[in-house]
């Protein structure tokens, strides 16, 4: 791996107030005055929540899609360290640093979504905790990771203050932190996907298998390599800067790899269970698995070719596609195949919405202020765009 | 090539071992068994007369509020559906014009609508903070509020959509029935039973109950029977003497979902009643088995880790400091 010499990570610079960290700060500012009435009024003041669906968008959007979102740095530390592919190491901070921000939102996003979450302190506690839970699991095991990817990254923060003693220590326990930052997410990215089991028949067949452990693992490892392609694009354009294709062209080859993958499994389990001959009836579950799988086999059309991977506009809508089939796939298992019995809809109201676009403002937000201001993205000696190296 | 191949390698091994390790019947748990000292209910739907003085029972008995489900020109409270605040209601079955009692066409049926407090049940099996419990000698699935944390797994889970949270309160609680084990102190059982005048709702231990529901499905259609009421297993109150209805042949809750404690009769198919079929294994078997494949004793995440340490230390240069960017920072300058 040492045999790679990267440019060294450093800080963008530039203003920090522009058009974008307006936008953002605007919908902060509307999600946390919609916040205060949710805690003055309750869950129904704000969100269309009902007793049929007791999880809307905010966990489901916000917790379920924004923890999955967030396994970029997960998938390229793996690639990196346990697969020591040393060459996509430059994607690995940028990567992380987003991971960081999603799920530590995730995190306390889960405390506006609780009833009671003065009590939040009870799933970790022994003697309330319960291990049979798989509520429990995913609690634990975020909580610890969120820990781990903090101390993962603060050698950007010590490289910046200066605090090289600190920087060693951590240095000299990454290892073991990145051991750990694999092994925690593949046990709560998968028991996001058992949380559904104990719905039983309430959860349509397309969606409800003991498969869904590896179903959601697998497309969480996928959509973490499509996250690292679709934000290196956009923080190329964003910034002026080369776009990384000597790294996103191969890396976008790993991610169709893990998408072969991940439908294997998918229509494997769908025919050994016989539950496909459902996708052929006229019901909107099997409109939405449909929809779902088109967003899963296109970026294998979009990057099929090397020449398609090569270019920067096929890698930057591969990524998104495969974003919006990972929206689609836990939108559907959690919301639109569980049906709790007749009178019971749910759609989020426009309030909830703006909660949830607050909290992905505040990760943009907050992207754009440490990569100016950190030492992130590799070094650019101000090589025109366009002339990638 | 060679690296997506290692790659692809290793994913496809992950993989492997993950569905195997699903699929591993080594931590594998069946359904839970029934306490022998469970209490329970037996709602039989043809002697229910839609009086409705279990509902009003029950929120004195429990205390609670008006609820805001009510119909809007009612003089009186009238959820019409189980809530935060109602935790019985009495709902009816309507066909054609209604007129004939517990026939399937143009007849009219009642259903109790409570807890079923299920053998096994989805919502203890969910709950990540003890706050849903099923007593182990009475079986009474029971709600502590100072426990919970409002994450409504429960409301998710729960196959027949009885716990429900107060989504009007700014603290607000899951309300259920607990088979009103706050007066079994006192001597006193279930209010809905106590007051029932007819002995739809009977209370009693499971097994009397079970053993009162197939003497029941063995009688002929048309003869008289004594129909006890109140409390079966102490025998409170006087029984009296009734025809026997056209049964369907079916006890709802003997086998469902692994069992419930509250068990049913009907002359109507219990589809119509707002009862779809349920398979006989548990959802909560299902998912703990899930669960305690993948995490009992920790062995696999532990050899996960172990396997993730040793390649991680393994592909880290040895005086990085900064996860792999500290010598080529020193080479760049600043």
């Amino acid at each position: 791996m040492s045999a790679h010499v990267h440019a060294a990570p450093a800080p963008v610079g530039g203003r920090l107030l522009n058009a974008v960290s307006f936008v953002c700060g605007v919908l902060i500012l509307a999600a946390f005055a919609i916040l205060a009435l949710r805690f003055w009024g309750g869950l129904g003041a704000v969100t269309n929540l009902n007793d049929g669906y007791p999880w809307g968008i905010w966990v489901v959007g916000d917790v379920v899609i924004g923890s999955a979102f967030a396994c970029g740095g997960f998938s390229v530390a793996m690639l990196v360290y346990i697969f020591n592919k040393g060459e996509y190491h430059p994607l690995v901070r940028p990567a992380l640093l987003a991971s960081l921000f999603g799920y530590s939102l995730a995190g306390a996003g889960v405390i506006f979504d609780l009833g009671r979450y003065w009590n939040f302190w009870h799933i970790l506690w022994p003697g309330y905790a319960s291990p049979n839970s798989v509520m429990f699991e995913v609690a634990a095991c975020i909580s610890l990771y969120i820990l781990v990817m903090w101390l993962e990254f603060s050698p950007t923060f010590f490289e910046k203050f200066g605090w090289t003693n600190a920087q060693r220590k951590v240095g000299r326990a990454m290892f073991f932190l990145v051991g750990l930052g694999t092994v925690l997410p593949m046990m709560h990215q998968s028991s996001l996907g058992s949380m559904l089991i104990v719905f039983g028949t309430q959860l349509h067949p397309l969606w409800q298998t003991m498969a869904l452990p590896a179903i959601y693992l697998i497309s969480a490892i996928t959509i973490g390599y499509a996250v690292v392609l679709f934000e290196s694009c956009v923080a190329a354009a964003g910034y002026r800067r080369s776009i990384e294709l000597h790294l996103l062209t191969p890396l976008a080859k790993v991610m169709l790899g893990m998408l072969g993958l991940y439908l294997a499994l998918r229509f494997g389990d769908l025919i050994v269970r016989g539950a496909i001959a459902t996708a052929f009836e006229p019901t909107l579950q099997a409109f939405m698995f449909w929809l779902e799988s088109i967003a899963f086999v296109l970026p294998l059309w979009i990057l099929g070719t090397p020449a398609k991977r090569a270019n920067p506009a096929n890698l930057f809508v591969g990524g998104a596609v495969l974003m919006i089939a990972g929206i689609l796939l836990r939108v559907n298992s959690y919301l639109v195949g569980y049906q709790t019995g007749d009178g019971w809809s749910y759609f989020p109201s426009i309030p909830e919405m703006l909660v949830t676009f607050g909290m992905f403002a505040i990760e943009v937000l907050a992207y754009i202020v440490i990569t100016r201001r950190f030492p992130v993205l590799p070094r650019e000696d101000h090589a025109p765009a366009g002339q990638a190296a | 090539m060679n690296t997506r191949r290692d790659f692809l390698k290793c994913a496809l091994a992950g993989g492997a071992a993950v569905a195997t390790a699903g699929a591993g019947p080594a931590q594998a748990r069946g359904n839970a068994e029934i306490s022998p000292d469970a209490v329970g209910l037996l709602f039989d739907s043809t002697l229910c007369i839609g009086c409705k003085a279990c509902v009003a029972a029950c929120k004195a008995a429990n205390d609670l509020p008006v609820d805001i489900n009510t119909t809007p020109d009612s003089p009186w409270d009238v959820p019409l559906d189980t809530t935060a605040r109602t935790f019985n209601v009495i709902k009816v079955y309507k066909d054609g014009k209604a007129t004939l009692k517990d026939a399937e066409q143009g007849g009219y049926s009642f259903m109790k609508s409570s807890c079923l407090h299920c053998v096994d049940p989805s919502c203890v099996s969910a709950c990540p903070v003890s706050a849903m419990k099923k007593d182990p000698v009475t079986g009474i699935v029971g709600y502590d509020k100072d426990a919970c944390i409002g994450c409504r797994y429960c409301v998710a889970a729960c196959p027949f959509g009885i716990p429900k949270y107060d989504y009007d309160s700014p603290t607000g609680a899951i309300g259920k029935c607990q088979l009103c084990r706050h007066r079994m102190q006192d001597g006193h059982y279930a209010a809905c039973a106590e007051v029932c005048p007819t002995g739809a709702t009977l209370y009693g231990k499971v097994s009397d109950l079970k053993a009162e529901a197939q003497r029941r499905l063995a009688l002929k259609a048309g003869d008289t029977t004594a129909f006890p009421r109140g409390n079966l297993t102490a025998g409170d109150q006087p029984s009296w003497e009734g025809v026997v209805p056209a049964y369907v042949q079916h006890v709802y809750g003997e086998k469902e979902v692994g069992g419930t404690q509250m068990i049913k009769l009907a002359a109507v198919p219990f589809d119509k009643l707002g009862h779809k079929p349920l398979p006989e294994r548990s959802f909560s078997s299902k998912s703990e088995t899930m669960q305690h494949t993948l995490y009992g004793g920790l062995a696999l995440p532990v050899v996960a880790l172990g396997v993730m340490t040793f390649l991680a230390k393994r592909n880290m240069p040895k005086d990085d400091g900064t996860e792999g960017t500290h010598t080529d920072q020193q080479e760049g300058g600043r």
